[in-house]
């Protein structure tokens, strides 16, 4: 061995370490400090000299048709640029993110409760709001259609949409449905097998995403006759692919920069404010800036859709799970969002992570005049598991199972298959998450001598001192798919650029990726680091030069668009090691990217990148597409329709107030299997945002629909857990890898918001002995007031 | 109306104000720090937290033309002198307390102001104190972590005086 090779093995010892800030590391978030100091722009923040205040005109009727608007006085207000009615749309009047079944504002009738007619441009928000009111309608009131029994009886009590008018539908007001039908179904002689049959009826209310930063944008007409907008969203190009018909551009004159993101847990998938910024922006010629207030943000965004569902479950004596009979009904309300693929998840993760010889399940979302629903983290997916959790508990309690035993003897492995009859070929270690959720040490238990009552139910309103408080444990597990499923090819794309900067190696990411919060833009750096052997990484502003992204949405980011910066980084690093090759004749193939020098793992270092680098940039655009997937037959539910399953398990423990029916969540543990954990603080963070998002759900969080209208489009009357009603979450993780997945990860954002749910209820069941079939659980249901 | 006062130690004046915006409007759309936040406008959420007169507000609750003359300071005032972040602050960003963001303006100046009356919470003084603050991403967790920290380097800087 000569001594140039010892040394080069020296120099490789100490420099051939991964970036601490690569893979697996928790580097800060790159937007962090901007945050803290207050300076991060937000679309509410927009601002441009000149800029205008949209806002818009919303029914106050769920059904009515329109028999005549008049803004002639709205436009004599002082300050009032513009006054746009469906008459002034220039191009398509109907959009969708599936269906292009919602008109850009009203045509001659209202569907839903807060429904956009009109637009007023002023220069002042107070006078944009106060010129709304100066716009007459007449409307003719028609009786909403808002119950399950009314949407599916049309001939007595209508269509809202008139069968001429879908764009797509199952029949009459179902919007959409699936059908699954596995083993040899549920059958007489199928439930003959069974020797306890249990079943039940639960009901899931309207949950809202809550994101903390209003819908809000800004405007900016172009020379060219097109338009800039800075928007908060979670799918740059799907926006774009909806605002252009009906602005009448092409898609190149409509250019969309994301500004920062106040949250978005699915609330932002559909177009709020977009078209209607731009409208009034084309219109007038000026800038015009629209930011919701928190009421309107609740009749700008879909919701999540509340369910009616109905199970049976049969078993062996001895636990084995012999067939399951599924209904589940979602109301979609008046336009379809995302209500198809709503549906597609229930049905086809609606019997949960379990091994069921014989299924028959019947998914259908339906057309109403209650407000629109779509996609909320863990779509289709969380209702189900309120059922089928439900069952589980009610299950072991009529075998005298253990809950978390029952459970595990039923739970999929890899290898099993799905009703759906695709096959679980990553791994699925259900039984083993049960197993260490259960293991996990309790927290202490209630000092009823010297309690501290802010840690009680009822908290700083101080209804108890201890007594009346009885404490209970619930566990459950759920499953979610990630990413989009049915035969979409949601592809990601990534550019990555490498060059010397400042006689630094530099790589720059540039992604159309909707950072919302969930730290996208922080693991794009560390792929880069990591692949690249750098440590400076500049996240370009995302924005439609490069293509589409994707939505953020699906627990699908880190794997689409991650993967897709992984894959243009290994192009870069494959171009710039083809370069040293040839100038260098390097004959090795064992070379790497490390520390900002090309290596190799026998000779050592080579060169520096700066050398190689010099003056030349290498720039690589890839697109990242997840395996082929097929959409579920109609009949039998069938079919490859899933790109990957995500797990997870959680225990609750709760003390309830039994005779006032306030529950305090004392803890809620979570263990998820992720595959690979790019930035753990990250992964964590989203495991217990996701639970809370959860206890949300399953003790508060409601809206308050009545005859169509909403009751409580408020942050007073809309309660979202407060810190006070959050318990500590300790969260174990697992890394088991999905051979299929890039660094074999798992999306991580919304199993926990699937499975949480169903462990806090049961433990108030334990606590109360109620059967608490419906969600949110309400103080009235834990006394004897119902 | 013209409306003069003091935002993070510098005089400023916003003129031609309706009598109906709040603090928070005046804040973010007329004097140029945006970094109050909006989420829900009717003291609920407490995104727009600011010290008015050294005691923690919703701006959103204040008339624009009760600051006349008063002492408003605002996330953008919590940096140290040098440019540096804040200890509250550079505690949020290391414990992953920061997601979208959006409420974290807010409970900044309520961490900063729970520390300066008590340096050494216990968690349930943090809740409670933080009980009026709404963040949507975290569960809190990492926030509950981040005042921990600010607390115990505090403490630390305390020692070292």
């Amino acid at each position: 061995m000569t001594s140039r090779t010892i040394q080069g093995q020296k120099n490789l010892q100490k420099i051939n370490q991964a970036s601490k800030d690569g893979i697996g590391g928790s580097p800060l978030r790159p937007d962090g400090a901007l945050k803290v100091r207050g300076e991060f722009a937000y679309s509410s923040d927009m601002w441009h000299e000149d800029m205008l205040w949209g806002t818009a005109l919303r029914s106050p009727h769920p059904r009515a048709n329109i028999l005549g608007v008049d803004v002639s006085e709205a436009l004599k207000v002082p300050g009032v640029y513009a006054v746009l009615t469906h008459e002034d749309i220039p191009g398509e009047k109907y959009y969708g993110l599936e269906i292009a079944d919602q008109p850009a504002l009203a045509i001659d009738k209202v569907r839903y409760h807060g429904e956009a007619i009109a637009l007023v441009a002023a220069d002042h928000p107070e006078t944009a709001r106060r010129a709304v009111k100066k716009i007459k309608v007449e409307y003719e009131v028609l009786t909403p259609i808002t119950t399950e029994e009314q949407c599916l009886d049309p001939e007595t009590h209508g269509y809202v949409h008139e069968p001429h008018e879908y764009k797509s539908h199952a029949y009459g007001n179902v919007c959409h449905e699936q059908k699954l039908v596995s083993g040899l179904g549920v059958t007489d002689e199928v439930r003959a097998l069974a020797d306890v049959i249990v079943s039940g009826e639960y009901e899931v209310g309207m949950q809202d995403q809550a994101f903390l930063g209003p819908e809000s944008g800004l405007a900016v007409p172009a020379e060219d006759g097109g338009v800039d907008l800075y928007i908060a969203t979670q799918w740059l190009h799907v926006d774009r692919q909806q605002m252009a018909p009906v602005l009448d551009l092409p898609l190149e004159k409509v250019r969309l920069t994301l500004a920062g993101v106040g949250g978005a847990f699915g609330g932002r998938e559909d177009l709020s404010m977009q078209i209607h910024a731009c409208l009034l922006a084309l219109h007038t010629g000026k800038p015009v800036k629209i930011v919701y207030a928190r009421d309107e943000s609740f009749f700008g965004h879909v919701h999540r859709h509340p369910a009616r569902m109905r199970y049976e479950h049969g078993a062996t004596r001895d636990g084995k799970l012999v067939f399951a009979d599924c209904r589940i009904v979602l109301d979609g309300g008046a336009y379809a969002s995302a209500s198809p693929a709503v549906v597609g998840n229930a049905a086809s993760l609606g019997h949960g992570p379990y091994v069921i010889p014989n299924v028959r399940m019947h998914a259908i979302a339906l057309y109403s005049n209650n407000p629109s629903c779509g996609a909320m983290r863990g779509f289709g997916a969380v209702q189900a598991a309120f059922g089928y959790e439900s069952q589980m508990d009610r299950l072991a309690e009529a075998l005298g199972m253990d809950p978390v035993e029952l459970r595990q003897l039923n739970a999929v492995t890899q290898g099993d298959f799905m009703p759906t009859g695709q096959e679980i070929d990553a791994p699925a270690p259900v039984a083993e998450l049960l197993q260490r959720v259960k293991d996990m040490p309790l927290p202490p238990p209630l000092d009823l001598e010297h309690p501290d009552v802010r840690t009680l139910p009822g908290a700083l309103s101080n209804t108890s001192h201890g007594e009346g408080i009885v404490r209970g444990v619930g566990y459950s597990v759920g499953i979610k798919n990630v990413g989009f499923s049915e035969g979409f090819d949601d592809y990601s794309t990534a550019r990555v650029r490498l060059e010397v900067i400042g006689g630094e190696p530099v790589a720059m990411v540039h992604t159309a990726m909707a950072e919302v919060g969930q730290g996208g833009v922080t693991v794009h750096a560390q792929i880069a680091r990591t692949e690249l052997g750098v440590e400076q990484v500049t996240i370009h502003p995302a924005n439609t030069e490069v293509g589409s992204a994707g939505s953020t949405s699906a627990s699908r980011q880190t794997y689409m668009t991650g993967g897709a910066v992984k894959l243009a980084a290994e192009a870069v690093r494959h171009e710039l090691l083809e370069r040293g090759r040839h100038r260098y004749g390097w004959t090795q193939t064992d070379l790497s990217l490390v520390g900002g020098k090309v290596v190799s793992a026998s000779a050592g270092v080579l060169i520096s990148m700066v050398d190689l680098l010099g003056d030349d940039a290498v720039e690589q655009t890839r697109e990242h597409h997840h395996r082929p997937t097929v959409p579920f037959d109609k009949e039998t539910g069938q079919g490859f329709g899933h790109v990957q399953y995500t797990f997870c398990a959680n225990r609750a423990v709760v003390d309830v107030d039994v005779e006032l029916g306030l529950v305090k969540v004392v803890e809620l543990t979570a263990v998820q299997d992720v595959g690979k954990a790019l930035n753990p603080l990250s992964v964590v963070g989203q495991i217990q945002g996701g639970c809370t998002q959860a206890l949300g759900l399953a003790v508060m969080e409601e809206i308050v629909v009545k005859d169509g209208k909403v009751r409580n489009a408020s942050f007073t009357d809309y309660l979202i857990p407060t810190i006070l009603d959050t318990p500590p979450i300790p969260v174990q993780i697992l890394e088991l890898p999905d051979p299929n997945a890039p660094y074999g990860l798992r999306g991580v954002g919304e199993a926990p918001t699937v499975s949480a749910t169903p462990s806090i209820v049961a433990a108030i069941r334990q606590a109360t002995g109620k059967a608490l079939t419906r969600i949110p659980v309400r103080p009235e249901h834990l006394t004897d007031t119902l | 109306m013209r409306v003069t006062f003091s935002a993070n130690g510098k005089p400023v004046e916003a003129d031609d104000v309706w009598e109906g915006e709040s603090l928070l409007y005046v804040l973010r759309e007329r004097v140029g720090l945006p970094g109050s936040k909006n989420a829900c406008e009717q003291g609920e959420c407490g995104s727009c937290t600011v010290y008015l007169d050294g005691v923690p507000v919703c701006s959103c609750l204040v008339a624009a033309g009760q600051v006349q003359g008063r002492e408003v300071r605002t996330v953008e005032g919590l940096g140290g002198e040098d440019g540096e972040l804040g200890l509250v602050q550079q505690a949020f960003v290391d414990a992953g307390a920061v997601q979208c963001g959006f409420c974290t303006p807010g409970l900044l100046v309520q961490t900063d102001a729970l520390l300066a009356s008590d340096p050494q919470p216990s968690d349930t003084d943090i809740r409670e104190a933080l009980s009026g603050n709404l963040c949507r991403c975290t569960g809190y967790e990492k926030i509950m972590d981040a005042v921990r920290l600010a607390s115990a380097r505090t403490c630390s800087a305390e020692v070292r005086k």
